[in-house]
């Protein structure tokens, strides 16, 4: 299993029965292929659908049925279509329960950075600025790491997607909690220490004694 | 009213400089004849209001590959490394703008609002320049309205009279964009007899539509 696997694995295991979730595109979307049997979660895009699904075979790709990066997709009975102001209504009016992005940076804030690296890659924020501020829960799943540089800081120095504070961190090696009293490490991957992921943190944590184990099987993690 | 012509025709009256907003999400539900023909016809100088710049050689890209365009204002240019290249260079002037907001600023642009008020952005880059307005005690974005000269739009069907309907995730930005433009020209897969697509599938009423371009059309 590798360290993508591991933390749309436990990601999945955050979604709950009766909810409306929006996947960002890369990491995130794989959360969709762990959902635990029998969970009943309806999945928005942001182009504009509530019922999507992956593709449920190559040569039923269409023209007019895409994820948001623009990969062919497929719909359940029961999905709905609608325009790019509908789809936004959902993720700021209250109605979008869970939203999980990638993220470059999380601060002890609870701050957010994904959208630009100034002077390097500049892609824009897309939707994420809307569904940051916008959905009632903002799970992060990212990479703890990049390039063994840390990404989880004392304060993001890349510009921030939304000053609103994110519910969760998911890594490959811990989950995190933003609260008030700042990030609360809730989970260690097994196989790792808790020294390991304060290595590998800039940020300041607050760690419960004893620790978690993150719930996914450690046979196959190792 | 008799309103179909070729996108040839269509696009000989979109003069260099024009503002157009132009459908699609990474060129899903982008109109092509209409894209391609703004290539040939080699209209310069254009803004384009866009979700993104979808990708080089796909959709809109087509414009930012020929370098036809001297303004975007678009939510994504992640997918397109030209546009990046072209901003970095000065070539075009690149205007980031959160999604959920660009799609309320040419909704109020269509519907005769000066702006609206969005949660997205406050204390973020996406405020510099913005006023702030406090409602009940939480902070809004002050975002203006956004209109255009023309609309291209992408529909699934259209009927004689310029009714339009779409299909999934191809309509996107295109109902609001054919709200927000003083001509707007629509690129649908097919035309229809008046009546064939029933009053309440119908997205975009006929009044709202200038001109349709068929496919293959000679006239």
């Amino acid at each position: 299993m590798n360290e993508k696997e591991i933390i749309a694995r436990r990601v999945a295991q955050e979604l709950k029965s009766g909810t409306l979730v929006n996947l960002g595109i890369g990491l995130p979307t794989m959360v969709a292929s762990y959902l635990p049997v029998g969970l009943d979660v309806s999945f928005q895009s942001e182009n504009g659908i509530i019922g999507m699904s992956a593709l449920p075979d190559p040569g039923l790709a269409g023209g007019n049925l895409t994820d948001a990066g623009g990969t062919p997709a497929g719909a359940l009975p029961g999905a709905s279509a609608f325009d790019s102001a509908m789809s936004f209504a959902l993720v700021r009016g209250g109605h979008l329960d869970v939203t999980v992005l990638g993220g470059l940076q999380v601060d002890e804030e609870g701050h957010l950075a994904n959208w630009m690296v100034p002077g390097k890659i500049v892609p824009g924020m897309g939707g994420a600025m809307d569904l940051v501020s916008g959905a009632k829960r903002v799970i992060v799943a990212m990479t703890h790491t990049a390039k063994g540089e840390p990404k989880i800081l004392k304060t993001c120095s890349l510009p921030l997607t939304s000053v609103r504070r994110i519910d969760l961190v998911v890594t490959e090696l811990a989950v995190i909690e933003p609260t008030d009293e700042g990030l609360v490490l809730r989970e260690i991957a097994p196989g790792y220490t808790v020294e390991d992921v304060v290595a590998a943190t800039q940020a300041e944590l607050r760690i419960p004694v004893p620790p978690r184990f993150m719930k996914v099987d450690p046979e196959e993690l190792r | 009213m008799y309103k179909v012509n070729t996108a040839e025709e269509a696009v000989r009256r979109i003069p260099d400089g024009a503002v157009l907003m132009i459908g699609g999400f990474v060129g899903i539900g982008t109109p092509q004849d209409l894209v391609d023909e703004l290539v040939r016809q080699g209209k310069k100088d254009l803004t384009l209001i866009a979700n993104d710049t979808a990708r080089p050689n796909v959709g809109v890209g087509k414009l930012i590959d020929a370098g036809l365009v001297s303004k975007a204002i678009v939510s994504h240019i992640g997918t397109n490394p030209v546009t990046q290249r072209q901003m970095i260079s000065g070539a075009i002037e690149v205007e980031l703008v959160p999604q959920g907001t660009l799609a309320e600023r040419v909704r109020a642009g269509g519907s005769g609002l000066g702006g609206v008020l969005t949660p997205t952005g406050v204390g973020t880059d996406a405020a510099l320049g913005k006023q702030t307005i406090e409602i009940n005690g939480t902070p809004y974005l002050l975002e203006t309205a956004l209109k255009a000269d023309f609309a291209l739009i992408r529909a699934r069907s259209a009927d004689y009279s310029g009714n339009l309907r779409y299909s999934l995730t191809s309509r996107n930005f295109n109902p609001l964009m054919a709200m927000a433009a003083d001509f707007v020209i629509a690129e649908p897969d097919e035309i229809v007899p008046v009546g064939c697509i029933e009053p309440d599938a119908v997205v975009t009423p006929h009044v709202l539509v200038d001109l349709l371009v068929a496919k293959g059309a000679t006239l």
